[in-house]
Protein backbone atom coordinates (compact mmCIF):
# COMPACT_ATOMS: atom_id res chain seq x y z
CA UNK A 1 0.00 0.00 0.00
CA UNK A 2 2.57 2.80 0.63
CA UNK A 3 4.12 1.67 -2.71
CA UNK A 4 0.87 2.59 -4.58
CA UNK A 5 0.90 5.65 -1.84
CA UNK A 6 4.08 6.72 -3.31
CA UNK A 7 3.60 6.02 -6.76
CA UNK A 8 0.12 8.81 -6.50
CA UNK A 9 2.49 11.47 -4.59
CA UNK A 10 4.91 11.22 -7.54
CA UNK A 11 2.20 11.26 -10.09
CA UNK A 12 0.83 14.35 -8.64
CA UNK A 13 3.81 16.39 -8.20
CA UNK A 14 4.85 16.19 -11.40
CA UNK A 15 1.34 16.93 -12.54
CA UNK A 16 1.02 19.58 -10.40
CA UNK A 17 4.43 21.10 -12.18
CA UNK A 18 1.90 21.25 -14.78
CA UNK A 19 4.51 19.22 -17.25
CA UNK A 20 3.44 18.59 -20.92
CA UNK A 21 3.41 15.16 -21.55
CA UNK A 22 4.02 12.87 -24.68
CA UNK A 23 3.46 9.84 -23.77
CA UNK A 24 0.91 8.90 -20.99
CA UNK A 25 0.26 5.36 -19.90
CA UNK A 26 -3.25 4.80 -18.15
CA UNK A 27 -4.12 1.70 -16.12
CA UNK A 28 -1.67 -0.47 -18.10
CA UNK A 29 -1.32 -4.25 -17.78
CA UNK A 30 -0.19 -7.17 -19.80
CA UNK A 31 -0.71 -10.68 -19.06
CA UNK A 32 0.99 -13.55 -21.05
CA UNK A 33 -1.31 -16.94 -20.65
CA UNK A 34 -4.06 -16.66 -17.48
CA UNK A 35 -1.27 -16.51 -15.05
CA UNK A 36 1.47 -14.82 -15.88
CA UNK A 37 1.30 -11.22 -15.17
CA UNK A 38 4.28 -9.17 -17.08
CA UNK A 39 3.04 -5.54 -16.06
CA UNK A 40 0.25 -4.68 -13.63
CA UNK A 41 -1.64 -1.69 -13.47
CA UNK A 42 0.87 0.62 -15.10
CA UNK A 43 0.53 4.45 -15.05
CA UNK A 44 2.85 7.16 -16.10
CA UNK A 45 3.46 10.09 -18.08
CA UNK A 46 6.31 10.74 -20.11
CA UNK A 47 7.32 14.52 -20.30
CA UNK A 48 7.60 15.75 -23.59
CA UNK A 49 11.43 16.73 -24.00
CA UNK A 50 12.77 14.82 -21.49
CA UNK A 51 14.47 11.52 -21.41
CA UNK A 52 13.03 8.57 -19.24
CA UNK A 53 14.33 5.81 -18.06
CA UNK A 54 12.79 2.37 -17.63
CA UNK A 55 14.97 0.85 -15.03
CA UNK A 56 14.45 -2.39 -12.96
CA UNK A 57 15.97 -6.14 -13.02
CA UNK A 58 15.31 -8.64 -15.75
CA UNK A 59 11.81 -9.66 -15.83
CA UNK A 60 9.91 -6.57 -14.39
CA UNK A 61 8.52 -6.40 -17.56
CA UNK A 62 10.04 -3.19 -19.12
CA UNK A 63 10.75 -4.22 -22.59
CA UNK A 64 7.30 -5.01 -22.86
CA UNK A 65 6.29 -1.74 -21.23
CA UNK A 66 8.65 -0.35 -24.48
CA UNK A 67 7.01 -2.18 -26.88
CA UNK A 68 3.20 -2.05 -25.75
CA UNK A 69 4.64 2.15 -26.27
CA UNK A 70 5.67 1.28 -29.44
CA UNK A 71 2.31 -0.51 -30.39
CA UNK A 72 4.39 -3.69 -30.97
CA UNK A 73 3.31 -5.71 -28.79
CA UNK A 74 -0.83 -5.51 -27.34
CA UNK A 75 -1.52 -4.62 -23.48
CA UNK A 76 -4.70 -7.09 -22.01
CA UNK A 77 -5.93 -3.98 -20.38
CA UNK A 78 -5.34 0.10 -20.22
CA UNK A 79 -4.25 2.86 -22.63
CA UNK A 80 -1.22 4.40 -23.96
CA UNK A 81 -1.97 7.77 -25.38
CA UNK A 82 0.52 9.97 -27.55
CA UNK A 83 0.02 13.40 -28.12
CA UNK A 84 -2.85 12.96 -26.61
CA UNK A 85 -4.19 10.44 -29.40
CA UNK A 86 -4.97 6.96 -28.60
CA UNK A 87 -2.47 4.67 -30.09
CA UNK A 88 -3.50 1.32 -32.01
CA UNK A 89 0.19 0.08 -33.20
CA UNK A 90 3.34 1.82 -34.32
CA UNK A 91 2.85 5.01 -35.95
CA UNK A 92 5.05 8.37 -37.38
CA UNK A 93 5.81 10.18 -34.35
CA UNK A 94 7.59 6.69 -32.34
CA UNK A 95 10.58 5.76 -33.62
CA UNK A 96 12.52 2.47 -32.10
CA UNK A 97 16.21 1.59 -31.32
CA UNK A 98 16.55 -2.45 -30.99
CA UNK A 99 18.47 -3.69 -28.60
CA UNK A 100 19.86 -6.18 -31.18
CA UNK A 101 20.25 -3.78 -33.93
CA UNK A 102 17.72 -4.92 -36.11
CA UNK A 103 19.84 -4.43 -39.16
CA UNK A 104 19.11 -5.83 -42.77
CA UNK A 105 22.50 -7.89 -43.39
CA UNK A 106 21.78 -7.50 -46.95
CA UNK A 107 21.94 -4.07 -46.89
CA UNK A 108 24.80 -1.11 -46.54
CA UNK A 109 24.55 1.38 -44.23
CA UNK A 110 22.74 4.27 -46.18
CA UNK A 111 19.96 1.75 -47.06
CA UNK A 112 20.18 0.52 -43.34
CA UNK A 113 19.63 4.15 -42.37
CA UNK A 114 17.03 5.41 -44.79
CA UNK A 115 14.44 1.92 -44.47
CA UNK A 116 11.81 3.83 -42.52
CA UNK A 117 11.56 6.40 -45.32
CA UNK A 118 11.91 4.20 -47.69
CA UNK A 119 8.56 1.95 -46.27
CA UNK A 120 6.99 5.77 -46.77
CA UNK A 121 7.32 5.54 -50.45
CA UNK A 122 10.05 8.31 -50.51
CA UNK A 123 12.22 8.46 -53.54
CA UNK A 124 15.51 7.35 -53.22
CA UNK A 125 17.45 10.29 -53.86
CA UNK A 126 15.40 12.04 -51.18
CA UNK A 127 15.80 9.72 -48.49
CA UNK A 128 19.57 9.41 -49.06
CA UNK A 129 20.11 12.72 -48.76
CA UNK A 130 18.79 12.85 -45.37
CA UNK A 131 20.02 9.52 -44.71
CA UNK A 132 23.56 11.55 -44.78
CA UNK A 133 22.65 14.02 -43.11
CA UNK A 134 22.04 11.69 -40.06
CA UNK A 135 25.28 9.31 -40.62
CA UNK A 136 27.04 12.13 -40.33
CA UNK A 137 25.38 13.45 -37.05
CA UNK A 138 26.25 9.42 -35.65
CA UNK A 139 29.47 9.81 -36.58
CA UNK A 140 29.23 7.17 -39.43
CA UNK A 141 30.33 9.50 -42.49
CA UNK A 142 32.51 7.43 -44.77
CA UNK A 143 30.47 4.11 -43.87
CA UNK A 144 27.37 4.55 -46.21
CA UNK A 145 28.00 1.71 -48.28
CA UNK A 146 29.53 -0.62 -45.36
CA UNK A 147 27.54 -3.48 -44.67
CA UNK A 148 26.81 -4.35 -40.74
CA UNK A 149 28.79 -7.09 -40.47
CA UNK A 150 32.12 -4.66 -41.14
CA UNK A 151 31.12 -2.21 -38.64
CA UNK A 152 31.40 -3.02 -34.98
CA UNK A 153 28.66 -3.38 -32.47
CA UNK A 154 28.80 0.25 -31.37
CA UNK A 155 28.83 1.20 -34.94
CA UNK A 156 25.93 -1.07 -35.86
CA UNK A 157 24.30 0.42 -33.40
CA UNK A 158 24.78 4.32 -34.06
CA UNK A 159 23.70 3.04 -37.67
CA UNK A 160 20.35 1.87 -35.61
CA UNK A 161 19.84 5.39 -33.77
CA UNK A 162 20.65 7.26 -37.25
CA UNK A 163 17.74 5.11 -38.64
CA UNK A 164 15.64 6.41 -35.68
CA UNK A 165 16.16 9.44 -36.39
CA UNK A 166 15.70 9.76 -40.11
CA UNK A 167 12.04 9.02 -39.82
CA UNK A 168 11.74 12.38 -37.94
CA UNK A 169 9.40 11.14 -34.68
CA UNK A 170 8.92 12.85 -31.75
CA UNK A 171 9.63 9.66 -29.64
CA UNK A 172 12.78 7.79 -29.52
CA UNK A 173 11.91 4.05 -28.31
CA UNK A 174 15.17 2.83 -26.89
CA UNK A 175 15.30 -0.66 -25.64
CA UNK A 176 18.60 -1.42 -24.06
CA UNK A 177 20.54 0.25 -27.00
CA UNK A 178 24.38 0.03 -25.57
CA UNK A 179 23.72 -3.79 -23.57
CA UNK A 180 25.49 -5.37 -26.65
CA UNK A 181 28.17 -2.92 -27.25
CA UNK A 182 30.98 -2.52 -24.67
CA UNK A 183 31.84 -0.47 -21.58
CA UNK A 184 34.37 2.08 -23.68
CA UNK A 185 31.84 2.20 -26.36
CA UNK A 186 29.39 2.50 -23.99
CA UNK A 187 30.38 5.30 -22.01
CA UNK A 188 31.28 7.64 -25.41
CA UNK A 189 27.77 6.89 -27.03
CA UNK A 190 25.96 8.18 -23.83
CA UNK A 191 27.52 11.01 -23.91
CA UNK A 192 27.33 11.47 -27.73
CA UNK A 193 23.55 10.54 -27.12
CA UNK A 194 22.89 13.09 -24.63
CA UNK A 195 24.92 16.02 -27.09
CA UNK A 196 22.47 15.09 -30.17
CA UNK A 197 19.53 14.69 -27.87
CA UNK A 198 20.12 18.39 -27.36
CA UNK A 199 19.81 19.62 -30.54
CA UNK A 200 17.48 17.18 -31.78
CA UNK A 201 15.19 17.72 -29.33
CA UNK A 202 13.49 14.90 -29.00
CA UNK A 203 11.47 12.86 -26.50
CA UNK A 204 13.36 9.82 -25.11
CA UNK A 205 11.54 6.85 -23.24
CA UNK A 206 14.51 4.35 -22.35
CA UNK A 207 15.25 0.87 -21.62
CA UNK A 208 18.03 0.11 -19.22
CA UNK A 209 18.77 -2.43 -16.44
CA UNK A 210 22.05 0.00 -15.48
CA UNK A 211 21.71 2.10 -12.49
CA UNK A 212 24.77 4.15 -13.69
CA UNK A 213 23.28 4.55 -17.05
CA UNK A 214 20.00 5.17 -15.91
CA UNK A 215 21.44 8.04 -13.18
CA UNK A 216 23.56 9.16 -16.19
CA UNK A 217 21.38 10.12 -19.01
CA UNK A 218 17.70 10.45 -17.65
CA UNK A 219 15.92 13.41 -16.43
CA UNK A 220 13.31 10.96 -14.88
CA UNK A 221 13.70 7.41 -13.77
CA UNK A 222 11.27 4.72 -13.58
CA UNK A 223 12.05 1.83 -11.17
CA UNK A 224 10.10 -1.08 -12.01
CA UNK A 225 9.65 -3.98 -9.82
CA UNK A 226 9.22 -7.09 -10.89
CA UNK A 227 6.34 -10.22 -11.02
CA UNK A 228 4.60 -8.99 -11.62
CA UNK A 229 6.23 -5.75 -13.58
CA UNK A 230 4.97 -2.67 -11.63
CA UNK A 231 5.66 1.23 -10.93
CA UNK A 232 7.47 0.91 -7.69
CA UNK A 233 9.52 4.38 -7.22
CA UNK A 234 9.78 7.84 -9.65
CA UNK A 235 13.24 9.41 -9.36
CA UNK A 236 14.23 13.44 -11.00
CA UNK A 237 18.09 13.13 -10.46
CA UNK A 238 18.71 16.51 -11.23
CA UNK A 239 22.17 16.39 -12.15
CA UNK A 240 23.90 19.43 -13.43
CA UNK A 241 25.01 18.25 -16.59
CA UNK A 242 27.13 20.97 -17.54
CA UNK A 243 30.07 19.87 -16.10
CA UNK A 244 32.41 17.17 -18.32
CA UNK A 245 31.56 13.51 -17.94
CA UNK A 246 33.69 12.69 -15.23
CA UNK A 247 32.47 15.56 -13.56
CA UNK A 248 29.26 14.23 -13.28
CA UNK A 249 30.22 10.87 -12.51
CA UNK A 250 31.90 12.37 -9.38
CA UNK A 251 29.05 14.47 -8.33
CA UNK A 252 27.37 13.91 -5.39
CA UNK A 253 23.97 14.17 -6.80
CA UNK A 254 24.97 11.60 -9.35
CA UNK A 255 26.78 9.19 -6.54
CA UNK A 256 23.67 9.62 -4.12
CA UNK A 257 21.15 8.68 -6.59
CA UNK A 258 22.92 5.91 -7.42
CA UNK A 259 22.83 4.28 -4.33
CA UNK A 260 19.37 5.54 -3.59
CA UNK A 261 18.47 3.26 -7.13
CA UNK A 262 20.44 0.59 -5.18
CA UNK A 263 18.89 -0.02 -2.14
CA UNK A 264 15.97 0.56 -3.56
CA UNK A 265 16.73 -2.75 -6.30
CA UNK A 266 18.17 -4.51 -3.31
CA UNK A 267 14.68 -4.80 -1.29
CA UNK A 268 13.26 -6.86 -4.31
CA UNK A 269 16.81 -8.75 -5.16
CA UNK A 270 16.48 -10.48 -1.65
CA UNK B 1 39.56 -2.70 -46.75
CA UNK B 2 40.98 0.56 -47.52
CA UNK B 3 39.40 1.98 -43.82
CA UNK B 4 42.16 1.19 -41.76
CA UNK B 5 39.79 1.55 -38.65
CA UNK B 6 38.01 -1.36 -39.42
CA UNK B 7 40.55 -3.44 -37.89
CA UNK B 8 37.85 -6.90 -38.12
CA UNK B 9 38.20 -6.59 -41.99
CA UNK B 10 41.86 -6.43 -42.04
CA UNK B 11 42.07 -9.68 -39.95
CA UNK B 12 39.69 -11.74 -42.77
CA UNK B 13 42.79 -11.45 -44.99
CA UNK B 14 45.14 -13.51 -42.44
CA UNK B 15 43.54 -16.82 -43.40
CA UNK B 16 44.34 -16.57 -46.98
CA UNK B 17 47.91 -17.89 -45.73
CA UNK B 18 46.10 -20.83 -44.61
CA UNK B 19 44.40 -21.82 -48.04
CA UNK B 20 46.72 -23.28 -49.41
CA UNK B 21 47.49 -26.27 -46.58
CA UNK B 22 43.93 -27.15 -47.02
CA UNK B 23 43.78 -27.44 -51.06
CA UNK B 24 46.99 -29.41 -50.46
CA UNK B 25 45.43 -32.06 -47.95
CA UNK B 26 41.75 -31.67 -50.10
CA UNK B 27 44.23 -32.68 -53.69
CA UNK B 28 45.84 -35.31 -50.90
CA UNK B 29 42.73 -37.36 -50.47
CA UNK B 30 41.48 -37.20 -53.76
CA UNK B 31 44.66 -38.27 -54.89
CA UNK B 32 44.40 -40.97 -51.94
CA UNK B 33 41.35 -42.13 -53.50
CA UNK B 34 42.21 -42.71 -57.11
CA UNK B 35 45.99 -44.46 -55.78
CA UNK B 36 43.08 -47.13 -53.71
CA UNK B 37 41.23 -47.43 -56.79
CA UNK B 38 44.06 -48.21 -58.62
CA UNK B 39 45.54 -50.90 -56.53
CA UNK B 40 42.27 -52.63 -55.99
CA UNK B 41 41.76 -52.96 -59.63
CA UNK B 42 44.97 -54.48 -60.24
CA UNK B 43 44.93 -56.91 -57.27
CA UNK B 44 42.30 -57.23 -58.82
CA UNK B 45 39.73 -57.25 -56.35
CA UNK B 46 37.33 -58.33 -58.95
CA UNK B 47 36.70 -59.03 -62.83
CA UNK B 48 34.12 -56.46 -63.16
CA UNK B 49 36.59 -53.73 -61.33
CA UNK B 50 38.89 -52.10 -63.69
CA UNK B 51 41.48 -49.82 -62.31
CA UNK B 52 41.70 -46.27 -62.38
CA UNK B 53 43.61 -45.94 -65.35
CA UNK B 54 41.72 -48.19 -67.74
CA UNK B 55 38.65 -46.22 -66.53
CA UNK B 56 39.93 -42.79 -67.45
CA UNK B 57 40.76 -44.21 -70.82
CA UNK B 58 37.46 -45.43 -71.21
CA UNK B 59 36.03 -42.24 -70.35
CA UNK B 60 38.37 -40.02 -72.63
CA UNK B 61 37.34 -42.62 -75.67
CA UNK B 62 33.91 -41.90 -74.85
CA UNK B 63 33.93 -38.20 -74.79
CA UNK B 64 36.01 -38.37 -77.94
CA UNK B 65 33.64 -40.20 -79.77
CA UNK B 66 30.72 -38.30 -78.81
CA UNK B 67 29.05 -40.94 -76.88
CA UNK B 68 29.30 -39.18 -73.54
CA UNK B 69 27.59 -35.72 -74.60
CA UNK B 70 25.27 -37.49 -76.35
CA UNK B 71 23.88 -39.45 -73.40
CA UNK B 72 24.59 -35.90 -70.75
CA UNK B 73 22.01 -34.29 -73.63
CA UNK B 74 19.48 -37.26 -72.70
CA UNK B 75 20.22 -37.16 -68.90
CA UNK B 76 20.43 -33.26 -68.44
CA UNK B 77 16.78 -32.68 -70.55
CA UNK B 78 14.72 -34.17 -67.31
CA UNK B 79 16.92 -32.72 -65.24
CA UNK B 80 16.66 -28.99 -66.56
CA UNK B 81 13.36 -28.87 -66.75
CA UNK B 82 12.17 -31.50 -63.59
CA UNK B 83 14.41 -28.58 -61.11
CA UNK B 84 12.40 -25.81 -62.77
CA UNK B 85 9.37 -27.30 -62.33
CA UNK B 86 9.99 -27.66 -58.37
CA UNK B 87 11.74 -24.77 -58.47
CA UNK B 88 9.37 -22.70 -59.65
CA UNK B 89 6.13 -24.15 -57.92
CA UNK B 90 7.86 -25.50 -54.86
CA UNK B 91 9.42 -22.45 -54.01
CA UNK B 92 6.08 -19.99 -54.68
CA UNK B 93 4.64 -23.27 -52.46
CA UNK B 94 6.97 -23.31 -49.63
CA UNK B 95 6.79 -19.41 -49.23
CA UNK B 96 3.29 -19.41 -49.05
CA UNK B 97 3.44 -22.45 -46.52
CA UNK B 98 5.48 -20.26 -44.62
CA UNK B 99 3.19 -17.21 -44.56
CA UNK B 100 -0.25 -18.27 -44.39
CA UNK B 101 -1.51 -21.30 -41.62
CA UNK B 102 -3.70 -22.75 -44.22
CA UNK B 103 -0.83 -23.52 -46.73
CA UNK B 104 0.71 -24.91 -44.13
CA UNK B 105 -1.53 -27.52 -42.38
CA UNK B 106 -2.14 -28.56 -46.53
CA UNK B 107 1.31 -28.70 -47.30
CA UNK B 108 3.27 -30.20 -43.99
CA UNK B 109 2.29 -33.15 -44.06
CA UNK B 110 2.52 -34.38 -47.48
CA UNK B 111 5.90 -32.88 -48.05
CA UNK B 112 7.12 -34.26 -45.04
CA UNK B 113 6.44 -37.89 -45.92
CA UNK B 114 7.41 -37.12 -48.86
CA UNK B 115 11.00 -36.11 -48.40
CA UNK B 116 11.03 -38.83 -45.04
CA UNK B 117 9.96 -41.38 -47.29
CA UNK B 118 12.58 -43.54 -49.92
CA UNK B 119 10.44 -42.03 -52.68
CA UNK B 120 12.84 -43.85 -54.98
CA UNK B 121 10.71 -46.53 -54.38
CA UNK B 122 7.95 -45.02 -55.90
CA UNK B 123 9.96 -44.82 -59.23
CA UNK B 124 9.02 -48.04 -60.88
CA UNK B 125 5.35 -46.96 -60.39
CA UNK B 126 5.77 -43.90 -62.72
CA UNK B 127 6.11 -45.85 -65.27
CA UNK B 128 2.70 -47.27 -65.25
CA UNK B 129 1.40 -43.47 -65.47
CA UNK B 130 3.91 -41.95 -67.32
CA UNK B 131 5.50 -44.21 -69.77
CA UNK B 132 9.53 -44.26 -70.18
CA UNK B 133 9.49 -41.21 -72.27
CA UNK B 134 11.50 -37.39 -70.77
CA UNK B 135 7.91 -37.02 -68.75
CA UNK B 136 8.68 -40.42 -66.48
CA UNK B 137 12.09 -38.59 -65.47
CA UNK B 138 10.94 -35.42 -64.81
CA UNK B 139 8.20 -36.93 -62.72
CA UNK B 140 11.53 -38.97 -61.00
CA UNK B 141 13.20 -35.52 -60.69
CA UNK B 142 10.12 -33.67 -59.48
CA UNK B 143 9.12 -36.52 -56.53
CA UNK B 144 12.69 -36.29 -55.30
CA UNK B 145 13.54 -32.54 -55.40
CA UNK B 146 10.20 -30.89 -55.09
CA UNK B 147 9.65 -31.90 -51.52
CA UNK B 148 12.95 -30.71 -49.99
CA UNK B 149 12.73 -27.33 -52.04
CA UNK B 150 9.12 -26.61 -50.52
CA UNK B 151 10.17 -27.41 -47.02
CA UNK B 152 13.60 -25.91 -47.20
CA UNK B 153 11.70 -22.71 -48.35
CA UNK B 154 8.99 -23.02 -46.02
CA UNK B 155 11.27 -23.21 -43.31
CA UNK B 156 13.36 -20.30 -44.76
CA UNK B 157 10.28 -18.09 -44.50
CA UNK B 158 9.40 -19.16 -40.98
CA UNK B 159 13.07 -18.89 -39.49
CA UNK B 160 12.75 -15.31 -40.60
CA UNK B 161 14.25 -12.99 -38.06
CA UNK B 162 11.30 -12.14 -35.47
CA UNK B 163 13.34 -9.03 -34.85
CA UNK B 164 13.78 -7.69 -38.36
CA UNK B 165 9.77 -8.63 -38.72
CA UNK B 166 9.08 -5.94 -35.80
CA UNK B 167 11.64 -3.49 -37.02
CA UNK B 168 9.28 -3.24 -40.38
CA UNK B 169 6.58 -3.00 -38.13
CA UNK B 170 7.51 -0.35 -36.01
CA UNK B 171 8.77 1.41 -39.05
CA UNK B 172 4.66 1.35 -40.57
CA UNK B 173 5.84 -1.02 -43.28
CA UNK B 174 2.47 -2.93 -45.04
CA UNK B 175 2.97 -6.60 -44.36
CA UNK B 176 3.45 -6.99 -48.26
CA UNK B 177 6.65 -4.33 -47.78
CA UNK B 178 7.57 -6.99 -44.65
CA UNK B 179 7.36 -9.61 -47.30
CA UNK B 180 8.64 -8.38 -50.28
CA UNK B 181 11.83 -6.31 -48.52
CA UNK B 182 12.16 -8.65 -44.80
CA UNK B 183 11.01 -11.80 -45.48
CA UNK B 184 12.31 -13.05 -48.85
CA UNK B 185 15.36 -11.40 -48.36
CA UNK B 186 16.34 -13.14 -45.32
CA UNK B 187 15.13 -15.98 -46.18
CA UNK B 188 16.87 -16.36 -49.70
CA UNK B 189 19.97 -17.95 -48.72
CA UNK B 190 18.52 -20.78 -47.29
CA UNK B 191 15.92 -20.99 -49.91
CA UNK B 192 18.66 -21.10 -52.44
CA UNK B 193 20.65 -24.28 -50.36
CA UNK B 194 17.29 -25.89 -50.84
CA UNK B 195 17.56 -25.61 -54.23
CA UNK B 196 21.41 -26.60 -54.30
CA UNK B 197 20.02 -29.84 -52.39
CA UNK B 198 17.34 -29.97 -54.78
CA UNK B 199 19.74 -30.54 -57.67
CA UNK B 200 21.53 -33.25 -55.69
CA UNK B 201 18.56 -34.81 -55.11
CA UNK B 202 16.86 -34.51 -59.04
CA UNK B 203 20.53 -35.86 -60.52
CA UNK B 204 19.62 -38.83 -58.23
CA UNK B 205 15.79 -39.05 -59.35
CA UNK B 206 16.76 -38.56 -62.89
CA UNK B 207 19.78 -41.79 -63.09
CA UNK B 208 17.55 -43.85 -61.26
CA UNK B 209 14.30 -42.94 -63.65
CA UNK B 210 17.33 -43.92 -66.37
CA UNK B 211 18.15 -47.49 -64.45
CA UNK B 212 15.35 -48.56 -63.48
CA UNK B 213 12.50 -47.62 -66.84
CA UNK B 214 13.72 -45.18 -69.11
CA UNK B 215 17.17 -47.04 -70.96
CA UNK B 216 19.15 -44.00 -72.35
CA UNK B 217 21.38 -41.27 -70.96
CA UNK B 218 23.84 -41.78 -68.27
CA UNK B 219 21.98 -44.58 -66.70
CA UNK B 220 21.81 -46.25 -69.89
CA UNK B 221 25.91 -46.02 -70.44
CA UNK B 222 25.95 -48.12 -67.30
CA UNK B 223 23.45 -50.60 -67.45
CA UNK B 224 24.32 -51.42 -71.24
CA UNK B 225 28.29 -51.55 -70.63
CA UNK B 226 27.47 -53.59 -67.43
CA UNK B 227 25.42 -56.33 -69.66
CA UNK B 228 28.28 -56.56 -72.27
CA UNK B 229 30.82 -56.72 -69.52
CA UNK B 230 33.09 -53.34 -70.60
CA UNK B 231 33.45 -52.57 -67.12
CA UNK B 232 36.18 -49.62 -67.76
CA UNK B 233 33.44 -47.76 -69.71
CA UNK B 234 30.92 -48.84 -66.96
CA UNK B 235 32.97 -47.24 -64.00
CA UNK B 236 33.70 -44.17 -66.67
CA UNK B 237 29.92 -43.57 -66.74
CA UNK B 238 29.37 -43.73 -63.17
CA UNK B 239 32.98 -41.24 -62.68
CA UNK B 240 32.01 -39.27 -65.03
CA UNK B 241 28.14 -38.10 -63.61
CA UNK B 242 29.36 -38.25 -59.95
CA UNK B 243 32.28 -35.24 -60.86
CA UNK B 244 29.47 -33.89 -62.81
CA UNK B 245 26.90 -33.53 -60.41
CA UNK B 246 29.42 -32.46 -57.41
CA UNK B 247 31.06 -29.94 -59.67
CA UNK B 248 27.56 -28.57 -60.16
CA UNK B 249 26.18 -28.93 -56.80
CA UNK B 250 29.73 -27.10 -55.54
CA UNK B 251 28.85 -24.04 -58.22
CA UNK B 252 25.93 -23.79 -56.71
CA UNK B 253 27.57 -23.43 -53.17
CA UNK B 254 30.04 -21.04 -54.50
CA UNK B 255 27.35 -19.20 -56.12
CA UNK B 256 25.21 -19.09 -53.11
CA UNK B 257 28.32 -17.33 -50.65
CA UNK B 258 28.91 -14.76 -53.95
CA UNK B 259 25.09 -13.89 -53.80
CA UNK B 260 23.60 -14.13 -50.87
CA UNK B 261 26.77 -14.48 -47.78
CA UNK B 262 28.27 -11.05 -47.52
CA UNK B 263 29.60 -12.25 -44.28
CA UNK B 264 31.37 -14.79 -45.59
CA UNK B 265 32.73 -13.36 -48.99
CA UNK B 266 36.38 -12.06 -49.22
CA UNK B 267 38.43 -14.67 -46.81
Amino acid sequence: MSVDAQITDDMATIRGAGVDSIVEVRGVSKFYEPDTQALLNINLEFPRGEMTTLLGPSGCGKTTLLKIIAGLLEQTEGEVFVNGMRIKGPGPERAFVFQDFALMPWANVIRNVSFGLELRGMPKKERYDIARRYIAKVNLTGFEEKFPHELSGGMRQRVGLARALCVDADVLLMDEPFSAVDEQTRRQFQEDLLSLLQIEEKSVIFVTHSIEEAVYVSDQIVLLSPRPGRVNKMIRPEIDRRGSADEIRRDKRYLDTVEEIWHELRDYLE
Amino acid sequence: MSSSSVNLLERTGHPRFRIAPVRLWQLASVIAVFMVWEIAGRVPISVAFPTFLDTMQALWTMILDGRMAKAYAKTLEPLVIGIGLSGAFGIAFGILMGLSKKFQWIGEPIFVVMQAAPMAALIPLVTFIYGIGVAAKVVAVVILAAPIIVLNCYRAVRNASPSLIQMAESFQGTRLQTIRKIIIPDAAPMMFSGLRLGVAAGFIGVILAELLITPNGIGDLITYHRSVAEYADMYAAIFSIVCFSAIVVGLLEKAEVVLFRPEKKGG
